[in-house]
């Protein structure tokens, strides 16, 4: 059983290394995300709070290559690249937390409803199917603005509630696929437990979509907080991001005449999603090979 | 097939009910209530706290709640607190825009998007596969209020080719300028939200088209000695046209549910715009309507969806 599981776990990362060689466009990014998170998460590691929240209006809205500051200054006279870094770092961690309330929640359902089906399932999808017609945006936006004492933690929350649904959806419909198999059959004969079935023996099949997943659901979490904050219902005030940076663009004149306010970070968010849907894309065909050669 | 609408009909009563439940409970959490929006410089508070207890305001919810659902079915669903207008009135204004946009986008989204599939499926594995295929993901990935940005900032400001807000200049004047210099407003967030909106499309009749192409009776047709060109338009591309049909219903509801971004983004005043000006000035019973509403169009949405594949695929009725 052991060894089974290593050698499975050594092909996955064979096989996503051998398609990350095929697809150079792929490898690329992965090694310019890899720097991104790297240099903004050691870059904002010694910036600290007064340096990003403190006004100086003396600097304000200096221009690109003036001293000291090589992309300018915004609205409080903070150095661009440094408010990059540190929103950068805001919006990805939004982005990794709510992710990764997604993947477990879905994850964990998934693969229950997926496997034991029956009445419990069909009332869960008629739930899930009326969750999804819901206006999510709006109900989120509304959640924002009414929740008293908001911070980071309650928007990671409200984001959270809608963004399980698909993950969950997608794992059920593959574990469906996967119960039908001989080996869920043979380990059921043998009497294994419904848990040691569920989540040693199909979910482990479902890994590599689940990283794939992962990578779309990540990049769809970081549109969705900076759009939230860009519109002014993301991450409060004292917390920049991606999304209030570009904010400065709402207003028509900072638009045209201080371009460098905002057009920084809608080319990070652009060269970011760009990159991770890249690798999604390579690992996504990762998971489609494995599932067609097993 | 009148059994498959009316048991469909029966289905929804369940989820109205629900979803009322919903926004009334989501418009008890929002402070303020129909009467705030009467409240002026004028008003006698006491006035007010008599108007509040006359209308029941302070009785148990079942009842608040049913009253609440009487006056929401009968279109009143209070007073707008910044507008000093009745809700519905004030929303019936916005639809109509709205919808408008939205139409033309739809259609700029079909014609966008079925050539592309049809392209990609025909040529399945080559270079135009891969294009249209990497097109969708960048578009389905990147956020797309920053692409709505760069093109206003491009095309509205820049080059000024495109107005950056409103939806008819002020200087039009006559049936016929006046419908140009609408769709002059219109054409900037309609190409936005459509050249972003192919995704869902593509991939449906994409997959769609690659799966019958493998079916048996394409095969017949072929032994048979049918020309490819009539193969493909009368076998193929009907019926993978299936699963976009599934998804019509939602479509056409959707023409009234707004976009916020495209619409706070290119000034249009549509119900999405509506709806963040809305949450700005805190207008809460302008918010409940619009939440109330966009959750009825997609129930709505659900019921057509399923009425129109019951009229296109004749294997839903006999199930």
């Amino acid at each position: 059983m052991t060894e089974k599981k290593h050698k499975n776990s050594l092909s996955l990362v064979h096989s996503i290394k051998e398609e990350l060689k095929k697809d150079k466009l792929a490898m690329i990014s992965t090694i310019f995300l890899v720097a991104v998170f790297l240099i903004v998460y050691i870059y904002s590691m010694f910036l600290k709070q007064s340096n990003y929240v403190d006004v100086n209006i003396m600097d304000q809205y200096l221009a690109p290559l003036t001293t000291g500051h090589l992309l300018g200054t915004d609205n409080g006279g903070r150095d661009i690249i440094m408010m990059l870094m540190i929103s950068a770092r805001n919006s990805f961690n939004i982005a990794f937390a709510v992710t990764l309330i997604t993947l477990v929640v879905g994850n964990i359902l998934g693969v229950i409803t997926g496997y034991f089906g029956g009445r419990f399932d069909l009332i869960f999808m008629r739930f899930t199917d009326f969750v999804m017609i819901l206006p999510s945006m709006m109900i989120i936006i509304v959640f924002v603005t009414i929740i008293p004492r908001f911070n980071s933690w309650s928007l990671i929350g409200i984001i959270s509630i809608f963004s399980w649904i698909g993950t969950t959806r997608l794992i059920r419909a593959r574990t469906m696929t996967e119960v039908n198999r001989d080996y869920v059959q043979a380990s059921k004969t043998s009497g294994t437990s419904d848990f040691k079935i569920m989540f040693r023996e199909i979910w482990p099949n479902l890994s590599t979509l689940v990283i794939a997943e992962a990578t779309l659901v990540f990049a769809g979490n970081i549109g969705l907080e900076t759009g939230l904050s860009f519109l002014g219902f993301g991450l409060p005030a004292g917390t920049p991001s991606l999304g209030t940076m570009i904010n400065e663009a709402t207003n028509p004149e900072t638009m045209t005449d201080k371009p460098w306010t905002w057009v920084p970070a809608t080319v990070v968010i652009l060269i970011v999603v760009l990159a991770i849907i890249f690798i999604g894309n390579a690992l996504r065909r990762v998971a489609d090979q494995r599932q067609a050669t097993r | 097939m009148w059994k498959v609408i009316i048991r469909r009909i029966l289905l929804m009563i369940p989820q109205l009910f629900i979803l009322s439940i919903l926004v009334f409970f989501f418009a008890k959490l929002m402070p303020g209530d129909p009467f705030s929006g009467l409240i002026g410089p004028h008003t006698d508070p006491h006035e007010v706290e008599a108007l509040r207890r006359a209308a029941g305001l302070y009785d148990p919810w079942w009842e608040q709640y049913l009253r609440w659902l009487g006056n929401a079915i009968h279109g009143n669903l209070g007073m707008s607190y910044n507008l000093k207008e009745p809700v519905m009135t004030v929303i019936g204004h916005r639809a109509i825009n709205t919808f408008w946009m939205s139409l033309l986008s739809v259609i700029l989204t079909y014609l966008f998007a079925i050539p592309m599939s049809i392209v990609a499926a025909r040529n399945e594995g080559k270079w135009q596969d891969q294009l249209w295929l990497t097109y969708n993901s960048i578009t389905f990935g990147i956020p797309p209020y920053v692409f709505y940005l760069l093109i206003i900032f491009i095309f509205g400001y820049s080059l000024n080719w495109f107005p950056t807000g409103g939806t008819v200049s002020p200087d039009a004047m006559g049936i016929i300028p006046v419908f140009f210099s609408k769709i002059y407003h219109m054409i900037l967030p309609a190409f936005s939200l459509a050249v972003f909106g192919t995704v869902g499309i593509f991939t449906y009749f994409r997959s769609g088209i690659l799966d019958e192409q493998t079916q048996d009776y394409v095969r017949t047709a072929r032994a048979k000695g049918v020309k490819e060109k009539v193969i493909f338009r009368r076998h193929i591309l009907r019926n993978a046209s299936l699963p976009i049909a599934s998804n019509f219903g939602f479509v056409i509801t959707g023409l009234l549910g707004g976009a916020i971004f495209a619409e706070t983004i290119f000034g249009y005043p549509g119900l999405g715009q509506l709806f963040i000006t809305s949450i700005s000035g805190r207008d809460y019973s302008m918010i409940t309507a619009l939440i109330l509403l966009n959750g009825f169009l997609g129930l709505l949405g659900a019921l057509l969806s399923d009425i129109i594949m019951a009229m296109v695929d004749p294997r839903i009725r006999i199930q």
